[in-house]
């Protein structure tokens, strides 16, 4: 049997809004996967250590202030510097769409701007994630 | 009596015509009680006019808080706004009043929200992003440059830093020559809502009720025109709980600041009058408005016979209200428009003291100078062009709305008894059970938003297909983080550094002791302490709160 899938779910930054990623995280529990849910005001260094920790499959961030192309810089650079960037990132919350290319080009797998449903959110968790991300540059 | 039977006997003879009828769909209230096909006033017999719903400005406050409603005062049209810089902020306020809204209502980036200052590099990406950055008395100055703050009313939209931010308006009144007797206003000051849907706590419960506590006092005693508790139940609500449970939250909190503040020997009439309160209009016209007045009725019953409060003023549940912006929709935005409205309607039939109408555009960008102006112009048509204030509670004696005000007070109690029978409330923040409670409700309305149970028009049902708008975001200039960074620098420069250590040490010591935290905080604040300097003073003493997941 394989094993469940593992998701970390985290909010970096100051933002204190957690019912899309306690909602998110609910549905994916739902369906099978194990996720894991950092709360907030986490730090990128904080959700890296805790992914490591977790062993997580995949990094979920859920960003609704606005700060989504700096925090998704940082991490993937963070990730990079540590050798880790086998882990996809996936970014959901408040993103314009004009800004889903850049935050792709940046090695972000995938974005879930607001009003994703359901059915393309788990489309997307439930494929295999290990295949690694092109970054296009 | 005879009358009510024989209505009863009727109902029942019209009732089976009723269910002969092909067709005749289920409704129920949002929290899933069976709603008959017409109220009558058989529905209502228990209720005794002068004693459960009584008259305007009179116990039990059903009809509402003043005798002459908006005939007496028109209420507030206050909205929300604040962003970038302090001068962004000084501009869009001078807009508004232009405008025509009567009182202002400062938004605050989260760094000041926090305790962070500017220059913070935790919260480099965060500076002016989502309100306006206050890091020492500087920017406040700015804020209000040129408006009288004693012939406007300001809301401060800040929890944990409230006393801070409380200091820095005394003191920027101060220097227009205002005594803070005559300055007036609202701080949110609602720290326990923060820990269940808002999160910007930064101590433990314990030392925060504290705070709270001294906020009351010091405001009993020199700031007598601030309402110094925003108490709200919209933050809950809009993380996804119930109507009944919104009512019962705020409630409950309510209750436990009363006490903090009685616990300081302050007797109830002494403060109560300055509590207010924050509550959301929804859609569902009916069950909103009944559950204002109910609410009205809970409160003025839990000051008068669980407080003894005798002045009457002790027991009125005064409230600003803003439109559930949850119920907006990013796709075919001026919908919302439509939305808007009927929620400021609520809110108006309802009694309220002050309105917020959501902008259209709320679901994806800052509002607009257009937005906005649309909003205030919804609060007032309704004001000025029909007769929704010509009359106190003017929907009161609609046999519904007095059924569901009184189903509403009974679910209400029933959830209090629960929560208090879980060990209370702030057993239940910290044990994590509510905010569990509410995150799954949340998704539970999720779901059926998704699935299409839930209506929300122009997304599940009448869709047109047309383009999402795309999100502006507020991208803060780039300049804002550098303008705050070098203002604090030449701040920190110019101050007489050594009352700035002096102030903070006062303020550590007070923390540690029990005497009231706002003068050592005033002081600090005139010295031009930042807010991460007074705040990283108070964590050292209180410590930081760790989040239950």
């Amino acid at each position: 049997m394989k094993p469940k899938k593992r998701i970390l779910l985290a909010k970096p930054g100051l933002d204190g809004h957690d019912r899309g990623a306690k909602v998110v995280a609910m549905l994916l529990r739902d369906a099978g996967m194990e996720v894991i849910y950092t709360g907030l005001r986490q730090s990128i260094d904080q959700i890296i250590t805790t992914a490591i920790q977790e062993d997580v499959d995949v990094i979920a961030l859920s960003i609704l202030s606005g700060v989504h192309k700096q925090v998704s810089r940082k991490i993937m650079a963070k990730l990079k510097e540590k050798g880790l960037s086998g882990i996809p990132v996936v970014v959901g919350g408040v993103i314009p769409p004009r800004d889903v290319p850049e935050l792709k080009k940046l090695g972000v797998r995938e974005v879930f701007p607001v009003h994703a449903s359901f059915d393309r959110i788990l489309e997307f968790f439930r494929t295999d994630l290990s295949e690694e991300a092109t970054p296009v540059f | 009596m005879d009358e009510v039977l024989e209505i009863q006997r009727e109902k029942e003879r019209w009732r089976k015509g009723l269910l002969e009828t092909k067709k005749f769909s289920r409704a129920s209230t949002s929290w899933g009680q069976e709603l008959d096909a017409v109220y009558d006033p058989g529905e209502v017999k228990e209720t005794k006019y002068l004693r459960d719903i009584g008259f305007p400005g009179q116990f039990p406050f059903v009809r509402g808080v003043y005798p002459s409603m908006y005939r007496g005062r028109p209420w507030t049209m206050r909205q929300y706004a604040g962003y970038g810089t302090p001068e962004e902020t000084n501009t869009r306020f001078k807009y508004l009043l232009e405008q025509g809204q009567m009182g202002l209502s400062v938004a605050f980036d989260l760094p000041t929200q926090i305790g962070f200052d500017s220059d913070d590099p935790l919260v480099e990406d965060e500076v002016g992003r989502v309100g306006v950055a206050v890091d020492t008395l500087r920017d406040m100055e700015i804020i209000f440059q040129g408006i009288p703050l004693d012939k406007i009313t300001t809301s401060f939209t800040i929890n944990p830093t409230a006393s801070i931010i409380l200091a820095m308006y005394v003191a920027v009144a101060e220097k227009q020559g205002v005594p803070p007797d005559k300055i007036g206003g609202t701080l949110q000051n609602d720290i326990l809502k923060e820990y269940m849907a808002r999160g910007t706590q930064i101590f433990p419960p314990a030392p925060s009720l504290r705070l709270t506590g001294d906020i009351i006092e010091y405001c009993k005693d020199h700031v007598p025109r601030m309402n110094t508790i925003s108490i709200c139940g919209y933050h809950m609500r809009e993380a996804g709980c119930s109507l009944i449970q919104e009512v019962a939250l705020c409630l409950l909190d309510a209750i436990v600041y009363v006490e903090e503040a009685v616990k300081k020997g302050i007797h109830v009439d002494q403060f109560a009058p300055r509590l207010s309160f924050l509550i959301g209009c929804g859609m569902n016209l009916f069950e909103e408005v009944a559950k204002f007045r109910a609410t009205r009725r809970l409160w003025a019953r839990i000051m008068k016979d669980r407080f003894k409060a005798k002045n009457p003023d002790s027991m009125k549940m005064r409230v600003f209200s803003g439109c559930l912006a949850t119920c907006f929709t990013a796709t075919e935005p001026l919908n919302n428009i439509a939305r808007g409205t009927i929620m400021t309607l609520v809110a108006a039939l309802s009694g309220c003291q002050a309105i917020h109408t959501t902008s259209y555009d709320e679901a994806y960008e800052i509002p607009t100078e257009d937005s906005v102006r649309i909003a205030m112009r919804t609060q007032q048509i309704i004001a000025c062009e029909t007769d929704v204030p010509s009359v106190a509670d003017p929907m009161g004696g609609s046999y519904f709305l007095e059924y569901l005000t009184n189903c509403i007070e009974k679910e209400v109690e029933k959830e209090m008894s629960r929560i208090e029978d879980r060990g209370g409330i702030l057993k239940c923040i910290e044990d994590g059970s509510i905010g569990r409670e509410i995150a799954l409700q949340a998704y539970e309305l999720e779901k059926n938003i998704q699935s299409g149970k839930k209506v929300v028009v122009g997304v599940n049902k009448f869709t047109s297909g047309e383009e999402q708008r795309e999100v502006e975001l507020y991208e803060p200039r780039e300049d804002i983080l550098q303008r705050q960074l070098s203002r604090l620098k030449e701040v920190k420069e110019s101050r007489d550094q050594e009352k700035v250590t002096q102030a903070l040490a006062q303020v550590r010591r007070i923390a540690a002791g029990g005497e009231n935290l706002l003068p050592p905080i005033l002081e600090a604040v005139r010295a031009y302490a930042s807010v991460g300097e007074i705040c990283n003073v108070l964590k050292v003493v209180f410590g930081e709160y760790q989040e239950t997941t």
